[in-house]
């Protein structure tokens, strides 16, 4: 049991499926066809920086819609009675488990001209496109992303002891105070934790805005139509994706952790 | 939830979770192509067990979880042990590598793998496909069985292992009949998480299969992009139905487990 051995397959694993390929990448990035060095990927990868702005911008309006929808829902769920709350999760979790590309084709259905939502619309007498925006593209990564942000936030206010909440009750707070003073700032390791587990997907994803969103494109999609035909302007956009997910986890960490200080 | 206003708000979220995987289910009894309802029909289940591909397919996805998911908790279970004994700083490095492909976007560990797979076939004369793939799935669950099974470590008492040794255990008694007993919630569960991340995974597998291999959310894509076909709906009103019924027979497992603890 002190023996480190046992850790020896996995360790030249990682090697072999971890570095190596992540080092490939890194490696095409910075060479030409022919294998020179080269930062020609990097200025071929520029062309596409308003689409990588653009899903930045998706994954951000996302993550701040999954927020405020998931938010009052995981705290009504954390006071229900122990039971109810497990059943609550469980059926929260059950669309989770539906594969992800029909759970998108299922708002392809909706969403589409001369679909339910449309037809809808048309009885008011309101004649708009509902699919092949970002609307569209919003809602399907709102749809694919929540129960990500609702199960979070409710693992961290189902800890939050009751008679914190009463003791500020007694103390006199308002129920605007109960929820700035004590609920709020008991909440923030929930929220970081949801944004992160939304954002990142949300911002990587491919094949979503493929379905939904026409022909504005996502830097996933991106990766996956360059990496067709020219792997080394693909490993380059790869590479700024990578450094930057990794900056906003570091981001969301260190917020984390001045939180935890302040709290 | 007591309150009026959080109950309907809470209705409503289920609603939307819900609403469109009900859509989908309903429209694979739609005797039509079109969102117009042309009367109830069973065509697409027929057309769904008839069609060799998608069997094949799902033949393919079930071997590749369970080798994938099997293979990984070994390696996994042996790993957290091994890691536990490292000390500080290159316990945490190693840690952070290992972590690398839960952190890293999923497109970032396909293409890179992508890129592996490709370069070792040219140098050893093989193609992607089933082995490429089964390797790529077991590459993303061991850290998902490392992350489940170190915490069981860190609360196992040492002293069970040389109490067994002392009462005369061989040290190979001593692990397979105390030490893994102590593990077994944690290994179970990274198995399990291990198999449904296997079962589902979309983007590894796209980037990995080489040009033949399909597994059923591969075959889900060339099925639903870019076009409507009502056998995925039909699909997903069945994996619907297999979700649901490992949640009831789960749910029922737990509470009965939790009832004969209560004696």
């Amino acid at each position: 049991m002190k023996s480190k051995r046992p850790a020896i397959p996995y360790l030249g694993w990682m090697l072999v499926f971890t570095i190596v390929p992540l080092l490939m990448v890194v490696y095409f990035a910075f060479t030409d066809d022919r294998g020179r060095f080269s930062l020609e990927p990097f200025k071929n990868a520029s062309v596409y920086s308003e689409v990588f702005l653009y899903s930045l911008g998706i994954a951000l309006i996302s993550t701040v819609i999954c927020l405020v929808l998931a938010y009052p829902l995981a705290y009504s769920i954390s006071r229900c009675s122990e039971r109810s709350q497990s059943m609550i999760i469980m059926f929260l979790m059950v669309p989770m488990w539906m594969n992800f590309l029909l759970r998108i084709y299922a708002w392809v259905l909706i969403l589409q001209n001369y679909g339910p939502l449309d037809m809808i619309l048309n009885l008011f007498g309101i004649d708009v496109t509902l699919i092949g925006n970002s609307g569209a593209v919003i809602v399907g990564m709102v749809y694919e992303f929540l129960p990500f942000m609702i199960l979070p936030l409710h693992a961290v206010m189902s800890k939050i002891d009751p008679s914190l909440i009463e003791a500020a009750q007694d103390l006199g707070c308002s129920g605007f105070y109960v929820f700035t003073k004590v609920i709020f700032p008991l909440s923030v390791p929930g929220i970081i934790s949801g944004v992160t587990m939304v954002f990142v997907p949300t911002a990587s994803t491919f094949l979503v805005a493929q379905y939904l969103g026409g022909t504005q494109f996502m830097i996933g999609d991106v990766i996956e139509r360059v990496f067709q035909s020219d792997h080394n302007t693909g490993s380059a956009i790869a590479v700024v994706l990578m450094i930057v997910i990794l900056g906003f986890l570091v981001f969301m960490n260190r917020f984390g952790d001045k939180e935890a200080v302040n709290g | 939830m007591k309150k009026l206003s959080s109950k309907i708000y809470f209705i409503i979220i289920m609603a939307f979770l819900y609403l469109p995987i009900i859509y989908l289910i309903a429209y694979s009894f739609n005797d039509g192509k079109t969102s117009v309802w042309k009367g109830f029909t069973l065509k697409w289940y027929t057309a769904l067990f008839n069609d060799a591909q998608i069997m094949n397919s799902l033949y393919n996805t079930l071997i590749i979880a369970v080798l994938a998911s099997v293979i990984a908790t070994v390696l996994g279970t042996a790993a957290a042990i091994g890691i536990y004994n490292f000390k500080g700083g290159v316990r945490s490095a190693i840690q952070n590598v290992s972590n690398i492909p839960i952190i890293n976007p999923e497109i970032v560990t396909g293409v890179s793998l992508m890129l592996l797979f490709t370069f070792a076939g040219v140098m050893m004369g093989f193609e992607m496909g089933f082995w490429t793939v089964l390797l790529a799935h077991i590459g993303f669950c061991t850290p998902y069985v490392i992350l489940n099974v170190t915490p069981r470590i860190r609360q196992m008492d040492p002293a069970l292992y040389e109490a067994a040794l002392d009462l005369g255990c061989s040290p190979a008694q001593a692990f397979f009949k105390v030490v893994l007993h102590e593990l077994m919630p944690g290994i179970f569960s990274g198995f399990l998480i291990s198999f449904t991340y296997s079962l589902d995974d979309f983007v590894i597998t796209y980037f990995t299969r080489g040009s033949r291999f399909q597994t059923l959310p591969v075959q889900i894509y060339t099925m639903t992009h870019q076009r409507i076909n009502p056998k995925a709906n039909a699909l997903s009103a069945l994996l619907f139905i297999v979700i649901i019924g490992i949640l009831i027979i789960s749910n029922f497992a737990s509470r009965r487990k939790s009832k004969e603890a209560a004696r």
